[in-house]
């Protein structure tokens, strides 16, 4: 096992670059964005690292958005995520160039992946972070990563193994601003994809939704699953996004990516309208972002009453008849 | 065929008070639970059990008062419940305690299937389950809503984003699964008087187990916690709206113009 204690070994900041659809994950860019910031704090540079299969014009984007080097693993065997056939290519270039900082997207492939090559590293991993600093007395990463449904934050730090991992929550930091004459040393990396056990046999992904950037989102609670139909209408006749508490993604009625709270999206919209959600701490931490948050539930005493900067106390079945033709009205 | 169902007890959230004055946090007050995806993984297991038999193992982490919550497990249908329990084993980050659990269930032996929550509702990093399966050089599915089982293959509907996706692996198998994608089933009255009465949970402590005292409890642990921060909650105006419903419309509209400064 590599030594990962030789700290002063280990230089530059690594982000992972994730993609689907044949984009590259909105959340890398931020991440991008972050390790520009923090290599110009260090004086080093950022280096991404891309694995998939035909992803080459990704290495140019990346190095618009702020990446001085990519690192390129183009292979069939990396079509399709695996976690076994990434985590044995990852960790092969961590071993291989040794960066100090490596950042990951905390989405579901993120997270799945970050989680088992820290171990296969032997190095620390915060977890989703909401704050990524450089210490400046220490030149450590230091993370805020939120526990307790988002309302409390531990000021996390990896001193004394390399590299300090950390995966980095989506729709946190903003995109940095592509500079179409901005190079970068594209690199080929060698593909040794080792044991792969587990087979991807069917994939259904929708791209584009993303809420976290939405101006407003109308989400549907339980409260207001009976009326879901008109939910989606007042949100149409508004022009709103739409989003739900976890429980309507757990029964399918939305895709997770319409999920709002600490395990989906934190929106950042100047309007929320919330209809039938009790308010629940893992809840409120997502709408938290939010500039105006109107709620409405027919309990007085509900918890998002205190979240809210205007709460109707009313049945969601009489007030949604009368706001769609108070719309249509006009 | 046997699962292991790796199960965290944590307060409740809405119970958990930060003191603004040590900056700690304020659990004394706060009532426990069984972290709610554990009882998601749980259920499935007990599900998994019916269809094929087997046994169900619950393997948990931490101190002694964890241990009612390992009955109600027991209640609710698993054969049988360790309890990792050592002073050393305190302050663990992810590492150490996916090390400390993968060592344990090396222990146990034997398994086709671990099973995990997605993530813990109070540090809620969702690292463990895919560290264990690291330590265990066993194939992963993470955050995983339906599984089935024939023969020694497995078939999970895994969430990704924008959608899922099929995965096919050999066992054994780390799974953690997603909060809601069952409903838990309730103990059965009389098993539970007699998990809390005459069922013995197994305890193992570090010497038992022959973990490498290095990798354990905050010793072992890479990163560290600075100091823990209350974010402030967002300064809400908390007004009400009232009237007949159609007057209530018309002032959500006047607001939602409001809200785009028109
Ligand atoms: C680890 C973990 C992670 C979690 N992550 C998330 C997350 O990311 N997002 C999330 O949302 N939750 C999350 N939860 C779940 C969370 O704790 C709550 O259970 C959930 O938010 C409740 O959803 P809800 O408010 O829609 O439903 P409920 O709590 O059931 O509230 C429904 C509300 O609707 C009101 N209502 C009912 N009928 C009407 C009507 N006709 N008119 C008006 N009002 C009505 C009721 O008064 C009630 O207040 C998580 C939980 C755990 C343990
Ligand atoms: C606010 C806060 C932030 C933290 N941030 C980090 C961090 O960034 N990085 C880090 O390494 N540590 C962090 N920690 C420490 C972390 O809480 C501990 O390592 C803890 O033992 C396990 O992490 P978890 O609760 O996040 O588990 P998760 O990985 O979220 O748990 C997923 C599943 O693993 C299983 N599991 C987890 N713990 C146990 C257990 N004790 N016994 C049995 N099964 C279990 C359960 O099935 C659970 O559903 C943090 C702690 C706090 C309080």
């Amino acid at each position: 096992m590599q030594d990962t204690t030789q700290v002063s070994e280990f230089k530059g900041i690594m982000v992972y670059l994730e993609h689907s659809a044949g984009q590259l994950e909105s959340v890398s860019l931020e991440i991008l964005g972050k390790a520009r910031e923090l290599a110009e704090r260090l004086a080093t540079d950022v280096t991404g690292v891309i694995l998939g299969y035909d992803i080459r014009e990704f290495g140019e984007e990346a190095a618009q958005f702020g990446a001085d080097r990519v690192l390129v693993a183009d292979s069939p065997s990396l079509a399709q995520y695996t976690t076994e056939a990434f985590c044995n290519v990852l960790a092969e270039v961590v071993r291989d160039r040794k960066p100090e900082i490596f950042l990951l997207g905390a989405t579901h492939d993120g997270r799945d992946l970050a989680g088992r090559l820290a171990v296969r590293l032997n190095t620390g991993l915060t977890a989703h972070a909401v704050q990524v600093d450089i210490e400046p007395e220490t030149n450590l990463l230091v993370c805020g990563v939120p526990g307790f449904g988002g309302s409390i934050v531990a000021r996390c730090k990896c001193p004394r193994s390399r590299p300090q991992m950390a995966t980095v929550r989506p729709g946190i930091f903003p995109v940095p601003e592509r500079r179409p004459q901005r190079k970068g040393a594209i690199e080929t990396v060698q593909v040794n994809t080792g044991q792969v056990r587990t087979k991807v046999v069917e994939r259904s992904v929708k791209a584009g939704v993303d809420i976290a950037r939405a101006e407003i989102v109308v989400i549907a609670g339980r409260g207001a699953v009976t009326y879901f139909d008109s939910v989606r209408k007042f949100a149409d006749s508004i022009g709103s996004a739409i989003g739900v508490t976890r429980p309507l993604a757990d029964r399918e009625l939305m895709p997770r990516d319409y999920q709002v709270g600490s395990t989906g999206i934190a929106v950042t919209p100047k309007l929320a309208i919330v209809l039938g959600a009790s308010g629940a701490a893992h809840f409120v931490s997502g709408i938290r972002g939010a500039k105006t948050v109107i709620s409405v539930n027919k309990d007085p005493d509900a918890d998002i009453n205190a979240d809210a900067d205007y709460f109707v106390v009313e049945d969601i079945g009489r007030l949604l008849p009368a706001l769609l033709s108070k719309l249509e009205g006009k | 065929m046997r699962t292991i169902v790796c199960m965290k007890v944590v307060p409740k959230t809405e119970d958990v008070r930060f003191d603004q004055q040590t900056r700690t946090l304020d659990r004394s007050g706060a009532e426990n639970e069984i972290n709610q995806p554990d009882k998601s993984a749980l259920e499935m297991a007990l599900q998994l059990k019916e269809g094929h038999g087997g046994d169900v193992v619950l393997l948990s982490m931490g101190p002694s008062f964890f241990e009612p919550y390992l009955r109600l497990g027991i209640a609710m249908g698993a054969d049988n419940a360790i309890l990792l329990s050592d002073r050393a084993f305190a302050g663990a980050d992810t590492y150490p305690t996916s090390y400390t659990i993968a060592t344990a269930i090396r222990k146990i032996g034997n398994f086709d299937l671990v099973l995990c929550g997605e993530e813990s509702s109070d540090a809620s990093t969702g690292q463990v389950p895919p560290g264990i399966a690291e330590w265990l050089d066993i194939p992963q599915v993470t955050y995983l809503s339906q599984l089935n089982i024939e023969g020694s293959m497995a078939r999970a509907k895994r969430t990704v984003k924008g959608g899922y996706e099929i995965v096919e692996a050999p066992l054994p198998l780390l799974a953690s699964v997603e909060l809601g994608c069952n409903s838990p089933r309730f103990p059965d009255f009389r098993r539970k008087r007699w998990a809390e009465k005459e069922f013995k949970i197994t305890v193992w402590t570090a010497a038992d187990m022959g973990v490498n005292p290095d990798k354990i409890g905050s010793k072992g642990s890479h990163t560290t916690v600075d100091e823990l921060v209350e974010l402030p909650r967002p300064s809400r105006r908390m007004q009400r709206i009232t009237g007949s419903p159609e007057e209530e419309a018309v002032l959500i509209v006047q607001k939602i113009k409001e809200a785009f400064g028109s």
